[in-house]
């Protein structure tokens, strides 16, 4: 029973001198780690955890800028067993929280599809998973937050306690406050296993279908695209709907912790071409042979298929890679979505990689990324074309009235986010109000959102 | 099993402490700060699915008056100590340490006089009881005079040699006492410095601790490539040495 885990790891090491996102794309800057959170925040600039987001959004803005690490303030501070409310310090992973909570019967009611990310983190992306149009993200769930502020006071907040603040915090990407601890509302689960249905889909048009169809009796649904193959069978791909299994329904044994592999070293360019990408895509959609299967599946197959594979970012090569997702409104979402996959295959953009989802109403969180609408997530390597294929997809989802998601931008040029985001002036002014310098700053909110040049920092 | 850790709130104690409560162990913490304590015995308690009993007592290693309070204390709480484990200790790298010769003396003392004297104490309670383990993280800094820890070797140099006389000594009559030798170990305080090759991890190295107290290994060092490491390095000629730059 008492498997130990591997500890949650920060992303993969930068080259020294430097930190990088997910998409290993580096900057110049450093970062310290230590337990004691609230003491290292005081004189923070920006606080970042295991670095699972794509871009620059946990970057220093300026190489000497302060950054604190969080991963090493993990501890659970407290439980109740009877309602399932957990409080912790903001470095607490996903990955934790599964090992602890789910042989407890309690697991996270939103997780993203890493469990390498720690509660802080899920509170500044406003995280959603595949029960987006169920449960909706993860900031409603999240029920008190302690946050220090930029004139260094440690402010309690909650939906009844400050709660400009603390919508602005959900979603806030880290810039409104550093999150030192997080009150979380955790799901009573009746197994640790998933009962999954999958089936083939032979087009994007039957895709958003069965999402809305399949909405109504999964909490659960998520679909992988073939963004390789065009033509009528544009968008093909499996839809994998899923449910916590009955206990009836599900093993007797506890799922056993899954093994994970290391890529021992960055993988060259041609690994992930297009012929390779082509091959994968195609074989996994032919893979799943009959129409429709469905079955008991471990739960970490299910939440983090990557995970199994630690350091999968080595695959995209040197350059590294960046991730695009966006939303298209509900309104349009079919003719949208199969335009934008027109779009990306006309612009080359194959990803090995490409998820598709439906979106339930918008969060509260004042710059939280889902609404109601479907939303497409690919992978792509960097490239020197890779900037004009993202001002292309960001065109395109400013005409559909969509928008992007911060914690996977690299690359959105300020004026589009600012077409896309009509709730930037309210985001801005609200950071203003506990940090009239814009001091908690990032390398994205200095690219994105034109963060003004600060006067020389006193140490 | 009963297990009272001076230093439990941080890296490697805090490692070992929470897996000791995820097996069901019973758990003393001591520590200098009694709020930092007390979150932390929080977090072993729920991460026991609230099975392990955790008690918190003040000790602290820069306050000698404290430290046999501390070990009495501890004892009390539930009668008994089965295994005393000592994770505490100040770090710094040699250069602080020329550039502060009072951050020196106070290194010197907490890591050396100071331990030894909380030692001591749980030695004498531990043999009092009909014996029972002692469990103190030394380091392989003390193992050979090195450049980088010159000053940190010499306080982990001399706490090694103790532990290595009480278990000569005191064996026979029921105390076993472990010497750790992490080699270098990725926590908040290694946090400033660049890993070298072998680095370990908290986790990694609480588990083969509480197997060696499991079994009453006198020596362990953890990761166990560093027990090959110094082994090579302990046979280094002076010569070679005063080269290296380790």
């Amino acid at each position: 029973m008492n498997r130990t885990a591997a500890p949650a790891e920060p992303s993969k090491k930068a080259p020294e001198g430097t930190l990088s996102g997910w998409g290993r794309i580096p900057l110049p800057g450093s970062e310290r780690f230590g337990e004691d959170l609230e003491g290292l925040s005081a004189s923070a600039d920006l606080c970042r955890g295991l670095g699972r987001s794509y871009g620059d959004s946990s970057l220093p803005a300026r190489p000497t800028d302060r950054v604190v690490n969080t991963v090493l303030a993990d501890r659970l501070l407290s439980f109740d067993p009877a309602s399932g409310r957990v409080r912790a310090e903001a470095g607490f992973s996903v990955r934790e929280l599964y090992r602890v909570f789910l042989k407890q019967g309690w697991f996270t009611p939103v997780t993203p599809g890493t469990s390498f990310v720690t509660l802080g983190g899920m509170v500044a992306s406003d995280v959603h998973g595949k029960n987006h149009h169920s449960a909706g993200t993860i900031g409603r769930h999240i029920t008190a937050l302690r946050v220090r502020v930029a004139d260094g006071r440690v402010i309690d907040c909650s939906p009844q306690q400050e709660p400009e603040l603390f919508w602005g915090t959900i979603g806030g990407m880290g810039l409104t406050g550093h999150v030192l601890e997080v009150e979380l509302q955790l799901e009573a689960v009746p197994s640790p296993w998933i009962l999954q249905e999958s089936e083939r889909i032979p087009n994007i048009d039957s895709f958003l279908e069965r999402l809305e169809a399949t909405a109504h009796d999964w909490p659960m649904t998520v679909g992988w695209i073939d963004c390789v193959t065009q033509g009528p069978s544009l968008g093909r791909g499996l839809l994998m709907c899923g449910r916590w299994a009955r206990p009836e329904e599900a093993p007797k044994a506890f799922p056993r912790q899954l093994p994970r592999l290391k890529l021992p070293f960055v993988l060259p360019d041609f690994v992930l071409g297009p012929l390779s990408v082509r091959a994968f895509n195609t074989a996994f959609y032919w893979k799943h042979i009959p129409q429709k299967k469905r079955g008991i599946v471990h739960p970490e197959t299910y939440f983090y298929p990557l995970d199994a594979i630690l350091d999968w970012n080595k695959a995209y090569g040197k350059r590294g890679f960046t991730q695009y997702q966006a939303v298209l409104p509900k309104d349009n979402a079919r003719r949208s979505a199969r335009a934008f996959l027109e779009l990306l295959t006309r612009e080359g953009g194959a990803s090995f990689l490409c998820v598709i989802k439906d979106c339930g109403p918008e969060g509260s969180g004042l710059l939280s990324f889902p609404r109601p609408g479907v939303s497409v997530a690919l992978d792509i390597k960097m490239t020197d074309r890779t900037q004009h294929l993202i001002d292309a997809l960001n065109a395109f989802v400013i005409a559909e009235g969509g928008r992007i998601y911060l914690t996977k931008d690299q690359l959105t040029r300020p004026e589009d986010l600012r077409r896309m985001e009509p709730r930037l002036d309210r985001f801005t002014a609200l950071r203003r109000k506990w940090d009239p310098q814009l001091r908690i700053r990032s390398a994205q909110s200095v690219r994105l959102l034109g963060d003004p040049p600060l006067p020389e920092t006193t140490p | 099993m009963i297990l009272a850790i001076l230093g439990a709130t941080r890296g490697m104690g805090r490692a070992l402490a929470r897996q000791a409560a995820e097996r069901g162990d019973t758990l003393v913490l001591l520590g200098r700060d009694l709020d930092e304590l007390a979150r932390s015995a929080a977090d072993l308690r729920i991460r026991s699915g609230g099975r392990a009993e955790v008690r918190v007592v003040r000790a602290d290693l820069d306050d000698i008056g404290t430290l046999a309070p501390g070990v009495e204390a501890a004892f009390a709480a539930f009668g008994r100590i089965d295994a005393v484990v000592v994770t505490a200790g100040l770090f710094g790298t040699q250069d602080a340490l020329e550039a502060d010769p009072a951050f020196a003396a106070r290194l010197l003392t907490v890591n050396l006089s100071h331990t030894v004297v909380f030692c001591e104490a749980a030695r004498q309670r531990l043999l009092a009881q009909g014996g029972g383990t002692l469990c103190v993280f030394s380091s392989v800094a003390g193992d050979r005079g090195r450049k980088p820890v010159g000053i940190y070797g010499a306080s982990k140099a001399g706490l090694s040699h103790y532990l290595e006389s009480l278990d000569h000594k005191y064996r026979a009559a029921g105390l076993v006492t472990i010497c750790v030798k992490p080699g270098f170990v990725k926590t908040g305080m290694t946090a400033g410095l660049k890993p070298p090759p072998f680095a370990g991890e908290p986790d990694g190295v609480a588990k083969s601790v509480l197997r060696a107290i499991d079994r009453g290994q006198p020596v362990l060092y953890t990761p166990a490539m560093w027990a090959l490491v110094m082994a090579v390095i302990r046979r280094l000629p002076r010569f070679v040495m005063r080269k290296v730059g380790f």
